[in-house]
């Protein structure tokens, strides 16, 4: 066989799969939330790159992981919070708010990057802390499966755990069933005595701690320093991922693990002698074609909802007799 | 018996200088169906609000139940058992029928956790309770507006309301389903309840209410026991004259066809036949009018024929020529114009002003733009010229349309496509949701177009509307035709009746012109 193929075939590659989509299905998942609740969130870039940074820096001055976590998750759900008072507070709109911060925490780390470090680069002088690896005792000693799935990064469990917890937090919960009627018809949300914009705030803020979490495991777990820029775009492709998975969890999942099974190829190419940057490329590339199949997808079915703009009427009711018309005769 | 809501002197004024209630007082009966009718602009929206709690009024008392109330936002009415409906639901389509229901004051489950079990039982108990059948699984997006409304009106019941205000309730509706509400408003008297409901279709009105009170130009003109007043005198009573409410005068002579369907069908994306061999002519000088429960195919002829969408199979022609295949615009250019069924939808831009939903179709003619610029100063005349002719209320020709009112909006579209000068006018439901006012002067436009020999092809789901203005009227049910009138001079409501229904039908039935 090729030896691009028997490495795909390999359980590397699985593995690799499922390390790879961890930093996407996470903030895929923050949209989403954020989505339901009717605020198109494109913070998640920036929102990944405060906590990594934050994360990396605490653990390497506290040499406290607790810590480094709380610092993380602070940073992004502050990050969620920001967005929601420009939005919902300062009527901004939320996108310009979205590039924002953005551009903000991109800025941002590397100055504070070079006054903790000195380095405008990454981190590397310092030595941070990461998450653990975990054996699953049963699972690891099957003989496929285990070299697949065990000894995976903590936070790799916890993104796969959230799948559900996403699922009960936002169709078994009160809260996600208030998220989902304000991002359906604020309207109606309020006209039952719903905070439309208290509601928004939480979804953003929740928004902002599964960010947190891509973002922590991007820099103390994926790898173990903070570099600049280093989501490289992640963020954006959650969106898409988001968007593909109808933002709903499984879908989610699926499409995530599309994106990080392109990321797994891109990087097992890299080894042949093909130009990086045409490699670096096919990520993005693929993350364009699945959009624009999905747009043209749902073309089709707003085309086909056009040709029934009115709502047409179950033909049972026609059963009814028609109401006597008797002005007719007047 | 008690009143249990009474509004005393009343004076609204909005932020924006307008007068809305002018020292308005009225009384509510308990237990009692109460209608508030009046020209669109009257101040009833604005009075339900004051109720409500929405807004709050420069001058005068609300009393609920014998106590003077304030109540600082909607909710506090809600507590209070007030209930009400808006014209536009407040529902949100992806939940479902439970879900929508106990949104806000939901049960929960250990805590933290939504009770959907006890979310669909309390549901279902409230809809058994008061007779009202609702399927409480299924999305509010897959249910007809008909069920939609009912879903509506027993969240209010489940909030314990014992006073129900609805808004416009029955303009959305099919005659069907409007039937069924009745049934239902009926039940909820029977069950101790008090309705407050705003109409401006005086059939209605007659048939529901126990007790009228007319609005007009920001005042009660009176209340009334419903029993007291003819629909005449309601009429009168509104628009402070007399309306003429009868068949418009047959016309002369029509001349020839000018537009001509031929064997038109149309298959959908899930395969469904929607029209079937449809035939039918329009000439010039007559106004043909299709009669049919609304969802048998109407909309889609429109579309077809203005270009909107492609038939599978047949041909259209206006004045012999192929319009089949050609853009919206092409078909504009052979002077047809085209009055669209839903006027916020395909009518007009909302949040552009009057003056430039008057040009959209025409601005890239000579009079309105040079060299690529709008020639504003003229569009500015132009605009309050059709302003005038149209008696559109609004303070200015550069208002964002969306500000008007749903007659006043109608206005403009009727406005814009008669003012173009049409040889034939597709009028899709001209009058929905306009006030007798705005429906007689679009009436009187249509018969006068009609009257200068245009062609005009009337589609409408409101069957006086129909027999009120059409020269021949041709009945459609499940996308084909059931039956021609051609002699529409006796024709009454009972007469088309077993046709939309399907109940009759005249095999190969056709509009067509045999001479
Ligand atoms: N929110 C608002 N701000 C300013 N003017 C308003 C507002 N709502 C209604 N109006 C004006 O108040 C008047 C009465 O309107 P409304 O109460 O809606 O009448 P109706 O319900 O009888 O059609 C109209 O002239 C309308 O333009």
């Amino acid at each position: 066989m090729n030896p691009l193929l028997s490495s795909i075939f390999s359980t590397g590659f699985a593995f690799a799969i499922l390390r790879v989509m961890t930093p996407l299905l996470f903030p895929a998942l923050g949209v989403a939330v954020s989505d339901l609740a009717g605020s198109v969130n494109i913070a998640l870039e920036g929102i990944m790159l405060m906590a990594a940074f934050f994360g990396v820096i605490v653990s390497a001055f506290t040499g406290s992981l607790f810590l480094a976590l709380i610092a993380g998750l602070a940073a992004g759900i502050l990050m969620g919070a920001l967005l929601g008072y420009f939005h919902l507070k300062m009527k901004a709109d939320i996108i310009l708010g979205a590039i924002a911060l953005n551009m903000f925490a991109a800025g941002m780390t590397i100055f504070l990057l070079f006054l903790f470090t000195g380095d405008k680069g990454s981190t590397s002088s310092l030595q941070s802390l990461v998450f653990p690896s975990i054996e699953i005792p049963l699972l690891k000693s099957i003989p496929i499966l285990g070299e697949i799935f065990s000894g995976h990064n903590i936070l790799t469990y916890v993104a796969l755990l959230f799948v559900p917890l996403f699922y009960v937090l936002m169709f078994k919960t009160p809260l996600g069933l208030r998220i989902r009627a304000v991002g359906q018809n604020p309207d109606a949300a309020e006209s039952v005595g719903i905070n439309v914009d208290k509601i928004k705030l939480y979804a953003l803020m929740l928004s902002g701690l599964f960010g947190a979490l891509g973002g922590l495991y991007l820099s103390m777990g994926y790898v173990s320093w903070f570099s600049r820029d280093m989501t490289a775009g992640r963020g954006f492709i959650a969106i898409a991922a988001a968007t593909l998975g109808g933002n709903m969890p499984i879908g989610i999942l699926l499409a995530s693990l599309l994106f990080g099974f392109v990321n797994s190829i891109a990087i097992y190419i890299a080894s042949l002698n093909v130009p990086s940057e045409l490699i670096q490329m096919i990520p993005y590339l693929v993350t364009i074609i699945a959009l624009a199949i999905f747009a043209i997808r749902a073309q089709r079915v707003k085309i086909k909802v056009g040709g029934e703009i009115h709502e047409h009427f179950d033909t049972g009711d026609a059963a009814i007799p028609v109401a006597d018309p008797g002005k007719g005769d007047s | 018996m008690e009143n249990i809501l009474q509004v005393k002197n009343i004076t609204m004024v909005y932020p924006t200088g307008v007068i809305a209630n002018k020292d308005v007082s009225m009384d509510v009966k308990r237990n009692s169906i109460h209608a508030i009718v009046g020209e669109n602009g009257a101040g009833k929206s604005t009075l339900m609000n004051v109720i409500f709690g929405k807004i709050h009024p420069q001058d005068g008392d609300v009393f609920y139940k014998g106590e003077k109330v304030n109540f600082r936002n909607p909710n506090y009415a809600i507590k209070a058992g007030i209930g009400m409906v808006h014209q536009h639901l407040m529902l949100a389509p992806d939940l479902t029928v439970a879900e929508n229901m106990i949104l806000g004051i939901e049960p929960k489950k250990g805590k933290i956790f939504l009770d959907t079990v006890n979310a669909l039982e309390t549901t279902d108990a409230v809809s058994k309770k008061y007779g009202m059948d609702v399927p409480v699984n299924k999305k509010i997006k897959d249910l007809p507006i008909g069920v939609r409304q009912r879903v509506e009106i027993l969240k209010a019941l489940f909030r314990n309301a014992e006073l129900l205000i609805l808004d416009e309730p029955t303009s959305v509706l099919t005659p069907q389903e409007t039937e069924v509400l009745f049934e239902t408003l009926f039940k909820l008297k029977e069950n101790g309840k008090t309705i407050l409901f705003i109409s401006h279709k005086l059939s209605e009105v007659k048939k529901l209410a126990d007790s009228v009170t007319v609005m007009r130009d920001t005042r009660v003109i009176t209340t009334k026991d419903a029993a007291e007043l003819t629909e005449e005198a309601i009429a009168h009573l509104m628009v402070g004259r007399d309306i003429n409410s009868g068949r418009i005068a047959e016309p002369e002579n029509p001349g020839k066809v000018r537009l001509s369907v031929n064997n038109l069908s149309y298959i959908d994306y899930e395969n469904v036949q929607i029209l079937k061999d449809i035939n039918f002519d329009v000439r010039a000088g007559e106004i043909l009018g299709i009669a049919g429960v609304e969802g048998n195919g109407q909309s889609e002829l429109v579309n077809i024929l203005t270009g909107l969408m492609r038939p599978t199979d047949g041909a259209v022609s206006v004045d012999g020529k192929n319009i089949i295949g050609m853009t919206p615009r092409q078909i504009r250019e052979l002077r047809i114009s085209h009055i669209p069924e839903d006027r916020m939808e395909n009518g007009v831009a909302d949040i552009a002003s009057l003056e430039e939903n008057f040009i959209v179709d025409r601005y890239y003619k000579s009079e309105f733009s040079k060299k690529g610029r709008l020639n504003w100063k003229y569009i500015k005349d132009y605009s309050v010229d059709l302003i005038k002719r149209f008696n559109i209320l609004t303070q200015s020709s550069k208002t964002p349309t969306g500000a008007l009112s749903g007659g006043n909006i109608q206005k403009v579209v009727v406005a814009r496509e008669l003012s173009s000068d049409p040889e034939l006018i597709i009028a899709a439901q001209p009058t929905r949701g306009v006030d007798i006012g705005s429906e007689e002067l679009i009436h009187d436009l249509l018969k006068k177009a009609r009257d200068e020999g245009k062609a005009i092809f009337l589609i409408s789901a409101d069957l006086d509307e129909i027999i009120k203005l059409s020269t021949r009227i041709i009945v459609i049910y499940d996308g084909h035709i059931t039956k021609h009138f051609t002699d529409c001079r006796d024709i009454r409501g009972m007469d088309l009746g077993p046709y939309m229904l399907g109940v009759k039908k005249e095999e190969g039935a056709s509009g067509k012109i045999h001479s």
